[in-house]
């Protein structure tokens, strides 16, 4: 059973990296080709610092994927807290359906209908061109806020409720205590979906596609265009640099998340060491 | 806590501000929206000119007012058909192919050009007036075109099978021909096979095709757009058709155990990309100078270096230093030298078919993928 649960891993790990690792390996190819390597070169790095489109591109996906994500991310928050807030449960249950619903619709309908939604109203006031940054945005906002909201709305339910409480009994104001033990204890929450709204943002492609306005181009519809010639292997270069800052934001996060599981291991421990000199019975049944 | 939100606060505040000033275009500067195919302007890279900054520049030396141009990107003409009919953007400066033009213009999408403003059109070749999408030459300047040849992999394929279409129904190279995978240009390579004519509005006539190409079918690797590339520079396929330009890429990048070459059948088909103005341009004169500036020398032999296709502009064609870049082989694959092009052309090219045949054919095409 042992080698062939390995053989099975190294299997899932070829089929997960063999495509990364073959783009890597053609981004450093002299030769244009995309199957025939020759020799080994820089080449394309040159080339892609040098294509001030794709750079713009890449620029402009950043801040779209930050603002939606900074966006969403209080959107979500607040709406996630109303929710739980609800006292109605029909109401609550009815709202949480809602939010769902653009997550599961599929993108290119999610894509289309914004699009005719923003001309709509851009014909309404009369606008000669509806689509822009600003349109842009509002989209990628609205297919990040449901994943916000199911990242948060989780952590409130998991809350102590009396935490707040006791923090009002104790003088804080409801805005305070929202601010000093509500948002702490669902900080993990909201983190991670805003790293999702940020990821989602980036790598979106139908809807950008139909909500992009002329001028703001991002990366994913800029390399969907290059398929009536040929995609260059400047695009290679491009992706290894990205894989290599992703991997190395997730090595950080990870070594962080590490640091803080050691750290509270300690204060376990610490915790467990008092709670044996008080109470020795106790940690002998354990 | 409060250190978190002023952070938070922060941001958002200098992205306002960002977004108001993109949002402004920097005050008083024209902007030029231009919207074109993927990869089809010299850009600047591998040494080559920056058409796009060089006529910002070249702009602002003629005119002394500083000009911007938004250029942005398509994967078909039907991507931007659609973009433009919605009418939630507004472009100054487009360039379909020929059977989009003939539509869009039917559909007054487009406005004539002010030729006055566009002295350059002088350079364009005599062929390439009146063709069948712009009879009358009163939107378009044409800006490539391209024929459909045949490649081959002479160390496969041997040299005495090689001639007109027969050689993608050749059943000793079964397993190693490449064929279309889009309904129109497949059926055609059948069409100018058989001779029959790719704009019939008969659908026996598709069918007919659709019989060739169902005979084809077990001789087939697979059905490719532009993983041809890839298969023929690798020598995994060795027979396919593809547009003369894109050929001089493959051979550019093919392995040492092939030996890729390339000719043309005797019915193929021709296509031309054109300039044009579409209707809800914001700025006409301001298009017709950038039009008219991709005319002269310096761009133009730029663009036909970098996108490899065939120019109908004569400055580029006759030039000397032009000429040399690409070499002997190229210039005469390129330029075959074709006498009576437009008549060729308003034969064999690609018109705008009914919705119904269309929407036929997709139908047809569909049992010969499945089937």
């Amino acid at each position: 059973m042992k080698p062939l649960s390995k053989i099975y891993t190294a299997l899932i790990l070829l089929f997960l990296f063999a495509p990364i690792l073959i783009l890597l390996v053609f981004s450093f190819n002299g030769a244009r080709s995309t199957s025939v390597m020759s020799g080994f070169s820089l080449h394309w790095y040159e080339e892609l610092f040098r294509d001030y489109q794709t750079l713009g591109a890449v620029r402009n996906t950043l801040i779209l994927a930050v603002s939606a994500a900074v966006i969403s991310t209080m959107m979500g928050t607040a709406a996630a807290v109303g929710i739980y807030r609800l006292r109605n449960r029909y109401l609550r249950v009815a709202l949480d359906t809602v939010t769902n619903i653009p997550m599961i619709n599929p993108d290119i309908i999610t894509g289309i209908s914004l699009m005719l939604m923003f001309v709509f109203v851009g014909r309404l006031f009369g606008a000669a061109t509806s689509l822009n940054f600003g349109t842009m945005l509002i989209a990628h906002v609205t297919f990040c806020l449901p994943y916000v909201i199911l990242q948060v709305l989780p952590k409130l339910q998991q809350m102590d409720k009396a935490l707040p409480e006791a923090a009002m009994d104790l003088g804080c104001t409801p805005l305070m205590a929202f601010l000093k033990v509500e948002v702490p204890e669902i900080l993990p929450g909201i983190v991670t979906g805003m790293i999702m709204a940020f990821t989602l943002s980036l790598d979106d492609f139908v809807i950008s596609y139909f909500t992009a306005g002329n001028g703001f181009e991002t990366l994913p519809i800029r390399i969907y265009d290059m398929t009536k010639k040929t995609v260059t292997p400047k695009m290679y270069a491009l992706a290894t640099i990205i894989f290599f800052v992703i991997l190395a934001l997730l090595l950080v996060s990870n070594l962080m998340d590490a640091d803080t599981s050691e750290n509270m291991k300690k204060a376990r421990e610490k915790k467990r060491a008092r709670r044996r000199n008080t109470a020795p019975s106790q940690t002998a049944a354990e | 806590m409060k250190r978190i939100f002023a952070v938070l606060l922060a941001v958002v505040m200098t992205l306002g501000l960002c977004l108001s000033l993109t949002g402004c275009g920097g005050g008083n500067a024209k902007t030029l929206n231009v919207y074109n195919w993927g990869e089809y302007i010299s850009d600047g890279s591998e040494g080559s000119l920056d058409t796009i900054k060089a006529f910002e520049k070249w702009y602002e030396e003629t005119y002394g007012e500083k000009v911007r141009v938004n250029y942005t990107t398509y994967a078909s003409n039907e991507d931007m058909y659609a973009k433009l009919s919605s009418g939630a953007v507004s472009y100054d400066v487009i360039i379909p192919s020929d059977y989009m033009i003939a539509r869009m213009a039917d559909e007054g999408m487009l406005l004539p050009l002010n030729f006055d403003n566009i002295p350059n059109y002088q350079y364009i070749d005599e062929s390439f007036h009146g063709l069948y999408y712009d009879p009358d030459d009163t939107y378009t300047v044409p800006y490539t075109y391209g024929v459909v040849g045949i490649i081959y992999n002479a160390n496969v394929v041997d040299e005495a099978d090689v001639g007109d279409w027969d050689l993608m129904w050749n059943e000793k190279y079964a397993g190693n021909i490449v064929q279309f995978n889009n309904s129109r240009d497949a059926f055609a390579t059948a069409q100018y096979k058989l001779d029959l004519d790719v704009n019939d509005p008969d659908t026996a006539s598709w069918d007919r095709a659709l019989e060739e190409l169902k005979a084809q079918k077990p001789l087939v690797k697979s059905y490719v757009m532009d993983e041809i590339y890839n298969m023929m520079e690798s020598g995994e396929a060795a027979i396919g058709a593809y547009y003369a330009g894109d050929y001089f890429t493959m051979l550019d990048a093919q392995a040492d155990s092939v030996d890729l070459r390339f000719y043309y059948p005797e019915r193929t088909n021709y296509f031309v990309d054109a300039m044009c103005i579409p209707s809800c341009c914001q700025n006409q004169e301001l298009a017709e100078i950038f039009i008219n500036y991709m005319l002269s020398e310096e761009p133009a032999i730029a663009n036909a270096e970098y996108i490899y296709y065939a120019s109908p502009n004569r400055l580029v064609y006759e030039s000397e230093e032009y000429a040399e870049e690409l070499g002997e082989e190229a210039m005469e694959i390129l330029y075959p030298g074709i006498d009576n092009f437009s008549e060729l052309y308003n034969a064999y090219a690609y018109q705008n078919l009914s919705n119904d045949l269309l929407s036929y054919i997709t139908s047809l095409w569909e049992t010969l993928k499945i089937g």
